[in-house]
């Protein structure tokens, strides 16, 4: 084709059009697959799926709450529901739909790989995920019902004195499928991340969404062995007679404590939230590393700070992992100064975040597709669960809001934030990658606008609920304290979210009824997954562009305009004045395409 | 390989004085064995990293000896490099496999046996020994393409 | 290289002291509010603040700094007067000390919500696509990005301090007056005073009340019987874990009369919802009389399982008795 392109040799043989005619075909070919896209593609359908399951169950949740002493289900069913959706929602849907679904399909694109490293680990880790799930909707049918003790698990709650039934142990089972497979998994990014760049892209090119999964695969290695040798642990305690959590038989009621004869209940604690922390920036950081792919391509312009977008990416990694004892603040028995300092300290990496992503976005030809608008809606949506998260870091503001609805509109803004609207904005944005057709615009319009006013509705009255003393976790509240009213909002934005997804279904249907051609790169996106054709090629890439930028493919399409330092004072020449971002000059326009031009396409690689 | 090895040299010096902090000012032996933990996560595989980056310039272990096979630079890690320079076998990728769902089955059959009886595990452990030998075989012969 | 290092140039100084305008703007408006309310009659208002009077330009210290301080402090001296934004009232010297934190870190957030919003407005609407001319492909400035990390540690670190020091007045223990042994059980509580020889229990749908007088310090401490409990008073500002194995300590200056409602926060169990209780306060010499009205001669109370099974059998009552007053009785 074009000068550009150069062979990539893969196992001995050129890399296109790779034996792909020569494997099974049908269900077989979907059980031994080893490509990284059809793993990908699994992982998020499975992902989805579940999401839906664990939506329906919030709408039971909010069902139950919308009269003072709720009749629509027991107390019985109500705790395995929010536990069954806390637990889907957390292991099974946000997590294994960036590092399994996204980040699977995506990063090998990114950099240039044929595969992951490791691919049959890939499909390992794939099937034991959809193990786990299995294992887990299991719960539903068994005797005593599925785990009710909510997603923490709080021993001694979740020891077999207090939760007897075999749910739980189907519970804990699950977690441990998953929880390899997670491990799996980051174990294939980084290794992928490591050995398999295409020539040219070094770590300080891959494209931020890349970043992110490496720091999520590293958090990954740290956070969940921990949680599946607390749930070993744990079981242990149920069913072996190990006392670890275990406290029975050691009653204070007169106040005399023998330690050794009991179990630390505290101990679980640690362990969970060892992982419990880590785990919730390893539900942040792939979403965090969508927006950023996604709300340079339609600004038009690169991602703003892109060093400061990597060390604060790495910063917040680091500091989630000494932050865990902040949802322990209330059990009297941590350093109190220790943890509050440093999760206040998270809140600056992500404001450097923040003020990047609106410096992207900043004089550039913003386009409002879906996905920038799921985009947006993310930074509003985690910009107020992120600052109820500083207030949450203090604890004696901690103290008082503490396992109230304050905590429970809390998460759900960062987490909705991050897996639903900056998960959803990947897939309207990826999707043409995958399928080689668009996702209708204007059903996505009307999925996000129904969704965006939907979150504000179901957690603002949160926020009002916990502040007046609502506990979460309650099937039932007295009248006369004017809840009902607020849980009843609440409510109502929960079923406009429920509609939204409808929509989104209907919007699924009618691109696979009536399909809109995507053609390679239809949004001129800048990463090198669109470079490729749509969906790829077995084995990715028939050739690829040189690489000289975070942006490869940009520069390709764009060679008269590189990235520049934002006065434009390197390259010689350029007059400073008036180029700052909030100078009194002409910044805009030509002045920036001349300077500075060194990189893209001054090189012309042999044929 | 230089940034590799030092992103996680850094986790290990990172966590390594977390832990003495934590430590000093808690004396509580539960975080600080898992920040303990954290550290050697940085530390090791960082390690074997910085030992292949030295050994890819030329020095034998770390910073003692020398080797006449210097790779250099991987063109992955040069910003100056072109694609060409990339070309030849990357690395050997296997073909549609059938044990990674027979090891999962296995897997997920052994862990059942815990909760709904000991004769689950003769199937599961069946399984997943039937798959390890299948990998492994399939490793040996070159994965089917 | 393509990327090369940004100079730190000097070329965004008209915008350094813009901001430094602005800021220096928001702290005299700052300024006006404690002063400008009268501090209320209860505490020993804190008067004007002192370092409210100095936003004349500091000596070498940058302004914002000065400024952020000066707002900060501003705020939290000012907590008395403020609304407690959807919280309770405090009804402890403790939680009123929680409540002017939490005022602090409300008006902040809020604050820091608002200008981020206001960015991130701005740039979405003043940036729409209007031609398809390709914007400056800037991507890096060293000094705006040096000051929106340094901003940021700046107003954590500060955080911080407070945060600090209001955490060791809640927690501090001084030498209590009258001590009460708050335990936990599913799914309900006792509430035992140590030194007094009285126990009120009660479940589920029969809360118990806790009794106790103004302006006395009183311990408590906190334990579990079985699983996990979260002794919670929304008027209190304040909640603890109940746990088995463990006994929390922590004391409350009560300076409110009435009945305020508390209930278990952390879920532990079935019947988590209805593991309510009261917290009533009255005055030293009501709080007398009710002791001696329910002082027990027997043997400490303990919780039986024949009790408890009893007491759970009985919550088919809608009505909420009174309280089981008086051990074993």
């Amino acid at each position: 084709m074009t000068d550009v392109i150069v062979p990539q040799i893969v196992g001995g043989e050129p890399a296109y059009a790779v034996h792909e005619e020569h494997g099974p075909t049908g269900l077989m070919k979907w059980i031994t697959t080893t490509d990284h896209k059809v793993i990908g593609l699994s992982y998020m359908i499975t992902s989805i799926v579940l999401f839906y399951v664990a939506g329906l169950l919030a709408l039971g949740i909010r069902v139950q709450l919308t009269t003072p002493h709720g009749t629509f289900i027991s107390f019985q069913q109500y705790n395995e529901l929010f536990t069954m959706h806390g637990s889907i929602m957390m292991y099974l849907f946000a997590g294994p739909f960036a590092f399994g679904g996204l980040a699977n399909y995506i990063v090998p694109l990114q950099i240039g790989a044929p595969d992951m490293a490791f691919p049959r680990l890939n499909a390992l880790s794939y099937w034991l995920y959809l193990g786990g799930s299995i294992m887990m909707l299991l719960t539903f049918g068994v005797a005593g019902g599925a785990a009710d003790f909510g997603w923490v698990a709080y021993a001694p709650l979740s020891t077999t004195t207090y939760t007897p039934g075999i749910g739980a142990d189907l519970w804990i089972m699950a977690l441990v499928l998953t929880g390899f497979s997670a491990i799996f998994t980051g174990v294939n990014l980084i290794t992928t991340i490591f050995y398999l760049r295409a020539p040219g892209m070094t770590m300080f090119r891959m494209p931020i969404f890349t970043w992110n999964m490496l720091v999520t695969g590293i958090l990954i290695l740290i956070a969940f062995p921990v949680l599946t040798a607390a749930l070993v642990l744990l079981f242990a305690d149920r069913h072996f007679g190990a006392k670890i959590y275990a406290v029975t038989g050691c009653h204070t009621v007169t106040g005399a404590v023998d330690v050794h004869a009991c179990g630390s209940a505290v101990l679980w604690q640690n362990l969970f939230w060892f992982f419990g922390h880590p785990e919730v920036y390893i539900l942040a950081l792939p979403f965090f590393g969508i927006v950023t792919e996604i709300l340079p391509v339609f600004s038009k312009k690169p991602v703003f700070g892109y060093k400061g977008m990597v060390f604060a990416t790495m910063s917040i990694a680091a500091l989630s992992t000494g932050v865990w004892a902040h949802h322990m603040f209330t059990t009297g028995t941590v350093l109190l100064p220790f943890f509050s300092l440093m999760s206040l300290l998270i809140a600056v990496p992500t404001g450097i975040k923040f003020f990047n992503w609106i410096g992207t976005m900043w004089r550039g030809q913003l386009v409002y597709t879906t996905p920038m608008l799921m985009s947006i809606g993310f930074l509003l949506a985690f910009l107020m669960g992120g600052v109820t998260g500083v207030m949450l870091a203090s604890p004696p503001i901690d103290f008082f809001v503490h396992t109230t609805y304050f905590v429970v509109a809390h998460f759900h803004q960062v987490l909705f934030g991050t897996a639903v609207f900056a998960g959803f904005a990947g897939l309207y944005y990826w999707y043409p990658k995958m399928f080689g057709r668009m996702l209708n615009d204007r059903l996505g319009k009307l999925h996000f606008w129904l969704m965006f006013v939907g979150f504000w509705v179901t957690y603002i009255p949160m926020y009002v609920l916990g502040l007046s003393g609502m506990p979460r976790r309650v099937a039932s509240y007295p009248t006369g304290l004017g809840w009902r009213m607020w849980n009843d909002v609440s409510t109502v934005g929960s079923f406009m979210i429920a509609v939204s997804f409808l929509i989104l279904l209907v919007n699924l249907w009618v691109s696979w009824r009536y399909p809109v051609p995507a053609g390679d790169n239809p949004w001129d996106g800048h990463t090198l997954e669109w470079f490729t054709t749509s969906p790829p090629p077995h084995h990715n890439y028939t050739h690829l562009p040189v690489i000289r930028s975070e942006r490869p493919t940009w520069d390709y399409n764009h060679p008269d305009a590189p990235n520049i330092p934002i006065h434009g004072d390197r390259g010689g020449g350029t007059h400073p004045n008036g180029h700052g971002p909030y100078g009194n000059g002409n910044g805009t326009g030509s002045p920036g395409h001349g300077d500075g031009a060194s990189g893209a396409a001054e090189e012309v690689p042999a044929t | 390989m230089k940034i590799e090895s030092r992103l996680l040299l850094a986790i290990g010096v990172f966590f390594g004085i977390i832990t003495i902090c934590y430590w000093f000012t808690s004396y509580e032996d539960g975080g600080t064995l898992m920040l303990i933990g954290a550290t050697s996560l940085g530390f090791v595989p960082g390690a074997y990293y910085f030992f292949w980056y030295r050994r890819f310039h030329g020095h034998k272990y770390f910073f003692w000896g020398r080797t006449n096979r210097v790779v250099g630079t991987r063109p992955e890690d040069r910003s100056d490099a072109t694609i060409a320079d990339g070309a030849g076998v990357i690395s050997s990728f296997p073909g549609s496999s059938v044990w990674p769902i027979t090891l999962a089955a296995g897997a997920f059959v052994l862990l059942l046996a815990f909760v709904f009886g000991t004769w689950l595990a003769l199937i599961g452990v069946s399984l997943i020994l039937v798959a390890l030998v299948g990998v492994t075989a399939e490793s040996r012969r070159g994965g089917r393409y | 290289m393509r990327r090369a290092q940004p100079s730190t140039s000097w070329h965004a100084l008209d915008l350094r002291l813009r901001i430094s305008a602005a800021v220096w703007l928001v702290s005299q408006i700052v300024d006006q509010s404690p002063s400008g309310s009268p501090s209320v009659a209860s505490a020993p208002g804190p008067a004007p603040a002192p370092t409210s009077s100095s936003p004349q330009p500091a000596r070498h210290r940058p302004r914002w700094l000065v400024a952020l301080v000066v707002t900060a402090g501003g705020l939290l001296l000012a907590g008395c007067n403020l609304p407690t934004f959807g919280a309770h009232r405090a009804i402890s010297t403790q939680g009123q000390d929680s409540m002017k934190l939490w005022q602090g870190f409300f008006i902040t957030g809020v604050t820091i919500l608002v200008i981020v919003f206001a960015l991130i407005m701005w740039a979405v609407f003043r940036y729409r696509r209007r031609s398809e001319a390709i914007p400056r492909q800037f991507q890096y400035h060293t000094l705006i990005e040096i000051i929106y990390t340094a901003i940021p540690i700046v107003i954590v670190l500060i955080l911080f301090g407070f945060t600090f020091v209001t955490e060791n007045n809640v927690d501090a223990l001084p030498k209590p007056k009258i001590s009460v042994t708050v335990t936990g059980f599913q799914w309900g509580w006792r509430f035992h005073y140590t030194t007094k020889h009285v126990t009120v229990i009660g479940v589920e749908l029969q809360d118990p009340e806790m009794v106790l007088p103004e302006n006395e310090t009183v311990r408590i401490y906190l334990e579990s019987h079985d699983v996990i409990h979260g002794f919670y008073v929304p008027a209190l500002i304040f909640s603890r874990y109940a746990q088995p194995g463990i006994i929390n300590k922590f004391t409350l200056n009560l300076h409110t009369l009435g009945t305020f409602r508390g209930q278990c926060t952390q879920f532990c169990g079935l019947y988590h919802s209805l593991m309510r209780f009261r917290l009533k306060v009255v005055t030293p010499a009501q709080f007398a009389a009710w002791v001696s009205a329910h002082q027990s001669t027997g043997p400490e109370a303990s919780i039986s399982n024949a009790e408890k099974t009893a007491l759970a059998r009985s919550t088919g009552h809608a009505t909420p008795t009174t309280t089981t007053g008086g051990a074993g009785s």
